[in-house]
């Protein structure tokens, strides 16, 4: 089991210097930052010096060596644009991303779920048609253009929510919240909604067909000819086992939803990582870039490690064949 | 008992009630935010337009961009390098320090310290002299007829503040550790103090009391400012009240405005003028079918182009007819301007396809344009239309629109001015031809730092003469006179195809009356809010 954990380790390790070098590698191609960096009086020489300065004209090798033996210890430099520590920047908008991102969640999950049960159970009711082909929209449509017309709806016409930013936030030592007060609240209704609604239609469509895979199974007609009642049958023998690769599933996908988030922000100018880093590629601000990305990898990374190490943990059949 | 805590908050609420009535708060949002709050570290519009309501410099720009007084009250030549300024008296920094001869002698030491991105500006001046405590004698190395313009933008800061808080140098965009105090801290002169910012999230700002000028018309008592990235996000902020100003507002997005009640667009030309340049110095164009010579050396091409670019198609198609479509490479606001040299190249086709023949490209070439899509008003639209024009008269234009981040990247002098044919912006930072003629106009020459954005090196001699002369010539009527006839040499061998003056697109509440001024700088002392 030890072994395991460390082999896993190991890997990501492995994982994560890879992203690092393939992302230092694409931000070379994002475009010249001294461009934002300077006015345009300001002469070739000094930009040319600027350039030395920052150490862009450093072989790659060079510049990636640098950039990693920061990174280890939590360095990224100042922003090009912003001229704050990018360290700063991403721990104060963390908080906002990881907010709406948890919320997200759990909207998809409790509202998925229930509606995949239902489908599944309910396989001609006429609300099980209007959910899934309702859910097709949820799927096809992208983020973007499902915050624009929520904005449209319930920002202009009906004037009911506001459609930018926070609103007022509450500081809790280093993190900040929005759960507080009532425009914190009523600015992350939208956001939330918009980010969720894919999961959402995913939970759903997923928890039905897994819900109907078990239905299925020579288990649950024994139960019926026992003459278990049916609710018995769907909610506690039923659901428990289709609960396992949901999940998984689920747990899995809260790496995308934070790294996905950045649409959402963008649209909502939620002040969280995303939108920083949507902003940053507009500038070629490289030292955000590169700690963005750096951070959601490292998201994805752990999540995934600790999803294969609980596997370990709860499923026993699984620690015979690895614990060697 | 008991009626006296009734009393004593009935008197406490209706505190609380008086207050509002007096307290008038401006929200307003642009698409990106200022690049920190040191006045000295970047010389850039929109960063120092937001810093211009809370430092100030000697001079201001009113409403039209005329020069009015600020913190100096009178200037005058007493020989063509020195100039004899009087200080405003009486004003007080945010934290209550006087302001005196002190401060800008700190303040222009301080725009030549190592990171600051003023140094042109600060270049200019050779010394100041302190006579007392409000009169100084400041000197130029040459006779410079622009420098009260440059002033403006050269904000002064409080040298007792500065070096008590470690500032005394401008903060330095090289310094990977050390961003500077005054990047997140500010005390000015100006009418409103910083009380809160979180860079790129939000700036707030409150009226400062001790303001010396208390005739501004402003009643606004605290700014939030908020940047906005998405346009959509901005436009639909914007009509549902959440904000009271944004800017820029996309051109088609105006009729939106006009339909929707309680807010309006707000219009007019800016001062920046758009236009088309090309590489009239290699031997051969690096992107183009024509090998072994360049054509756009022979000026029969370059006058083929003009006469092929329909800048009306370009201003109703494109720019809504909110375009002011120009001949001439400054606009109306700038000083040197010549409304009289102003018409454009006649759009005939015919006669540019005879132009093109005769030069021996009969059958047309392929040329690639460079253009950036996120820089200026509906960019890559206009290149697009440009290709399609030039098309007409058997033009093939490859169109490589991209990131400004990229663009600049490519074009630029850290590119090696990698272009053959591209569209590019300018607005003179000090409102005047000079730094036109200075930047775009002369022959390349990084020595002297002339024509550093002259990406095609159009050169005349003649033209980087009148570029000095009109550097230091005072008498304003032979100064006219050297730029009247700079700017017919560069009509007449079509050195730049000028397009339009793009408009300012911004969009208000109906109960804000603001000034729009033509270099898109929001000056808060404009701001009226109205019931």
């Amino acid at each position: 089991m030890l072994t395991f954990i460390a082999k896993r380790m190991i890997q990501s390790v492995l994982v994560m210097i890879a992203v690092g070098l393939i992302t230092f590698a694409l931000l070379r191609f994002v475009g010249d930052p001294i461009s934002n960096m300077v006015g345009q009086d300001t002469s070739t020489a000094e930009r040319e010096e600027l350039k030395e300065a920052l150490g862009l004209n450093d072989p790659f090798v060079i510049q990636f060596a640098n950039f990693a033996k920061n990174a280890v210890k939590g360095e990224f430099g100042l922003s090009y644009t912003l001229r704050v520590p990018v360290s700063q920047l991403l721990s104060e908008r963390i908080p906002a991303t990881l907010e709406l991102s948890i919320l997200s969640a759990l909207l998809a999950l409790f509202i998925g779920m229930p509606m995949g049960i239902y489908t599944a159970i309910h396989k001609d009711s006429w609300l099980t048609k209007l959910f899934l082909s309702s859910s097709l929209v949820g799927v096809s449509l992208p983020t973007f253009l499902i915050g624009i017309l929520l904005i449209l709806l319930f920002g202009v016409m009906f004037r009911w929510l506001p459609t930018f930013g926070r609103g007022e936030v509450v500081d809790l030592g280093w993190w900040s919240t929005g759960l507080l007060t009532w425009s914190g609240i009523k600015s992350l209704i939208l956001p939330t909604i918009t980010l969720a609604i894919f999961q959402l239609t995913l939970i759903m469509r997923l928890v039905r067909a897994e819900m109907l895979e078990v239905l299925r199974t020579d288990y649950i007609k024994f139960g019926r000819a026992r003459g278990l009642s049916m609710k018995s049958i769907h909610y506690r023998h039923a659901l428990k086992n289709t609960l396992i690769p949901v999940i998984t599933i689920t747990g899995l996908q809260l790496g995308s939803i934070i790294a996905f988030a950045l649409i959402t922000e963008s649209v909502f100018q939620w002040p969280g990582m995303g939108l920083l880093f949507i902003q940053a590629i507009g500038n070629a601000d490289v030292p955000i870039m590169a700690a963005y990305l750096v951070l959601i990898a490292f998201i994805f990374v752990a999540i995934n490690l600790l999803v294969d190490i609980l596997y370990v943990v709860l499923d026993p059949r699984l620690r015979t064949t690895v614990g060697d | 008992m008991k009626n006296i805590k009734t009393y004593l908050s009935t008197v406490a609420i209706t505190a609380m009630l008086a207050m509002p009535a007096s307290a008038e708060t401006f929200k307003f949002a642009y698409q990106g935010d200022a690049q920190g709050l040191d006045p000295h570290s970047l010389n850039e519009t929109f960063t120092l337009g937001l810093l211009g309501s809370v430092y100030e410099g000697l001079t201001k720009y009113n409403s039209n961009l005329e020069l009015q007084p600020a913190l100096a009250t009178s200037w005058e030549t007493t020989s063509p390098t020195t100039w004899k300024i009087a200080l405003r008296k009486g004003v007080k920094f945010h934290n209550g320090n006087d302001f005196n001869a002190d401060d800008v002698i700190f303040s222009w030491q301080r725009s030549l310290t190592e990171g600051s991105d003023q140094k042109v500006r600060g270049g200019m001046i050779t010394g100041i002299e302190k006579t007392d405590d409000h009169n100084i004698i400041v000197t130029t190395a040459g006779p410079l007829p622009v420098i009260m313009q440059e002033m403006t933008f050269l904000y002064i800061m409080d040298k007792e503040w500065s070096e008590a808080n470690g500032a005394a140098e401008s903060g330095n965009v090289k310094n990977v550790n050390d961003p500077g105090y005054a990047t997140s801290n500010a005390n000015g002169t100006g009418p409103f103090s910083i009380v809160e910012r979180q860079p790129g999230v939000r700036t707030i700002m409150e009226r400062f009391d001790g303001y010396w000028d208390t005739d501004i018309p402003s009643n606004v008592t605290r700014v939030e400012f908020t940047p906005v990235k998405e346009a959509a996000t901005r436009v639909a902020a914007l009509i549902s009240e959440q904000l009271d100003l944004v800017y820029p507002v996309p051109v088609q997005d105006w009729s939106r405005l006009d339909d929707a009640a309680g807010v309006r667009p707000l219009a007019g030309p800016e001062a920046r003028t758009i236009f088309l340049g090309m590489d009239q110095a290699r031997d051969e164009l690096l992107h183009s079918s024509v090998k072994g010579k360049n054509p756009f050396k022979d000026i029969r091409v370059r006058q083929a182009f003009a006469h092929a670019i329909n800048l009306d198609v370009i201003d109703e198609k494109v720019m809504r007819g909110a375009a002011t479509p120009t001949g001439l490479m400054v606009a109306p606001q700038i000083n040197g301007f010549v409304s009289a040299m102003n018409t454009p190249y006649a759009y005939d086709p015919a006669k540019s396809k005879a132009l093109l023949t005769e030069a021996g490209y009969g059958d047309g070439f392929t040329v690639t344009m460079d253009c950036p899509n996120n820089r200026y008003v509906n960019d890559e639209k206009i290149c697009q239309a440009v290709t399609s024009l030039l098309a007409k008269v058997g033009i093939t234009v490859d169109l490589l629109a991209q990131p400004k981040a990229k663009y600049f990247g490519k074009v630029l002098a850290q590119g090696g001015y990698d272009t053959s044919f591209y569209l590019l912006g300018w607005t003179p930072g000090s409102i005047d031809a000079h730094n036109v003629y200075q930047n775009l106009l002369s022959c390349q020459n990084a020595d002297k730092k002339l024509g550093a954005f002259n990406l095609g090196n159009y050169c005349n001699a003649r033209i980087t003469e009148i570029t000095d002369l009109i550097g230091s010539e005072t008498d304003q009527a032979k100064r006219q006179a050297l730029i009247e006839e700079g700017f017919k040499l560069v009509q007449d061998e079509v050195g730049y195809l000028p397009l339009h003056q793009q408009p300012l697109s911004w969009g208000a509440s109906d109960r804000v009356t603001v000034s729009q001024r033509a270099d898109n700088v929001l000056d808060l002392r404009t701001v009226v809010i109205g019931k």
